[in-house]
């Protein structure tokens, strides 16, 4: 890998930008790996990146049915923040968002990772009440986190209408600083790159269809470009954790369902901080380049097609408009939509299965981006070791057989 | 926007409808006597088909009642919907 810096594009400038190396190869599979990942998302590329960097294993595979970072890595509303309620969701959080910390330099890659602050506004008493339980129990965790009033949201933002008379009169947020934005694609780009700079081949359109077992293990894959065999898999395929759970042979606690945003043709800056709203499921930024980069919830239903529909789309920007009445003749110049894996208690599932060999790293739900350098560590500390570490331990599977629930849904609900 | 066809109503919008998820599940005839395993399975596990998906559907604005539909997970096509206890739970996707 040629490392970029501004030499290289001094002399990539030079020569009109026309020798720039290829980010990475573009590999045939091999008949064997010691592990195949499936999924080339950003948590499957990370999670082949910490397997390189911290435990050495570089012969990997990343198998993706469609090109990296084009599934929900790509379709997400880029926001990164760790204010979760329960200690172990918080905990797993706040270890990803500090490697978000100095990841643009490890990667060598412009994640674009912006500091710029997450507000999550309060709309009733009940809702403060929930929001400032949150933000004790984060600062109890360590994670920065402070309650504002409604003059403070409005000095943050003075765009935003705090007037009493609205449908959702604005009482207060929650504030992480430390929150923000980071580019959803360069993630998988950033994380593509290093990893193939290790060895790892990342093999593109090359979709798994089955998974093959002998005595109660999993020994290979087999995909649109032929058997795989692999010493250990682990599988990060978001939507359709259930598909390859269904190949595998066990069930698994998971609907998927559409999800969706939008942005807006662009405008001067007027908005810099995230602004979320769980009570009337809309959040929304700024972009760099000026678009308003807005999401709604989730369809109800269960859903695989990539789109979400109309009904909810102008929930959400009704009430986004509400909220920023200047934002009301904006125009939405694209919409789209990803398929989320939500579990019931709105917390992942990183672990072992009840097949041998075979790991899974699934249900993010709505909410999975901001955790993809966390998800990735803790996956390849989990294939590596063959056992779980402290931070994913209570992710497990078994939890939804125990009943030790992390109920998530209050801080999880919206935010993505 | 779906155009849902409730059994009892008619064609009607997607919006005066509530989902209730995968349908036909079964509750255990005697909780108290059947393992975690079983209650898990029954309580969180669902088929998530990518495909042709038995679910229920409450018409909470119409009149309110209950119903399965058959419905196309991709392209969200909805085949047929009946009452409930129309079908046989063991016979359908």
């Amino acid at each position: 890998m040629k490392r970029y810096s501004l030499f290289s594009l001094v002399r990539n400038g030079i020569n009109h930008h026309s020798n720039w190396d290829r980010v990475w190869r573009n590999p045939n599979p091999r008949p064997e790996y010691d592990v195949v990942i499936i999924g080339g998302g950003g948590h499957g590329l990370a999670t082949a990146y910490y397997l390189a960097k911290e435990h050495k294993i570089t012969k990997i595979a990343v198998l993706e049915k469609g090109y990296i970072g084009g599934g929900n890595t790509g379709r997400n509303t880029e926001i990164v923040r760790s204010n979760y309620l329960w200690d172990e969701a918080a905990q797993l959080y706040e270890f990803s968002l500090k490697l978000w910390q100095n990841l643009s330099s490890e990667l060598n890659f412009n994640l674009m990772y912006s500091k710029k602050g997450v507000l999550n506004l309060g709309h009733s008493l009940q809702d403060m009440r929930d929001i400032s339980r949150r933000v004790n129990a984060n600062r109890l965790n360590g994670i920065d986190s402070e309650l504002l009033s409604t003059e403070e949201v409005k000095g943050l933002v003075p765009i935003i209408n705090t007037s009493p008379d609205t449908r959702y009169p604005i009482l207060g947020a929650s504030l992480q600083k430390r929150g923000g934005t980071a580019r959803h694609d360069g993630v998988a780009w950033g994380f593509g790159r290093a990893a193939d700079a290790f060895g790892v081949d990342i093999i593109q359109g090359c979709e798994v269809v089955g998974i093959r077992q002998e005595d109660g293990s999993a020994v290979g894959v087999d995909t649109t470009k032929g058997y795989i065999k692999a010493k250990k898999i682990g599988v990060a395929v978001a939507g359709h954790s259930t598909v390859l759970a269904n190949m595998a042979g066990f069930r698994l606690p998971i609907e998927t369902h559409p999800l969706q945003a939008w942005v807006t043709d662009p405008i001067k800056p007027v908005l810099d901080v995230v602004v979320m709203s769980n009570s009337v499921h809309a959040y929304v930024s700024q972009t760099d380049r000026g678009e308003l980069l807005a999401g709604a919830g989730i369809d109800a239903y269960v859903g695989y097609g990539q789109r979400g529909s109309f009904s909810v789309l102008e929930h959400a920007a009704s009430s986004i408009i509400e909220l920023f009445p200047i934002f009301s003749r904006i125009r939405v110049v694209r919409q789209w939509g990803g398929i989320v894996d939500t579990t019931p208690d709105a917390c992942p599932i990183i672990g072992k299965t009840p097949l041998k060999g075979l790991f899974l790293n699934c249900g993010w739900g709505t909410g999975g981006y901001k955790a993809t350098p966390g998800s990735g560590w803790v996956f390849a500390y989990t294939i590596a070791n063959d056992t779980p570490h402290n931070l994913n331990e209570p992710f497990s599977l078994e939890r939804f057989i125990t009943g030790k629930l992390i109920d998530e849904h209050g801080a999880a609900g919206v935010a993505h | 926007m779906l155009m849902i066809d409730c059994p009892w109503c008619g064609n009607r919008d997607e919006s005066e409808f509530m989902y209730g998820g995968e349908g036909n599940i079964v509750r255990p005839q005697d909780p108290e006597s059947i393992s975690d395993d079983s209650w898990s399975d029954y309580l969180f596990m669902r088929k998530n088909t990518k495909g042709l998906y038995m679910e229920q559907w409450l018409h909470s604005y119409g009149c309110r009642r209950w119903f399965l539909a058959e419905r196309e997970t991709v392209s969200y096509e909805i085949l047929n919907t009946h009452k409930i206890g129309e079908i046989n739970p063991e016979s359908k996707s």
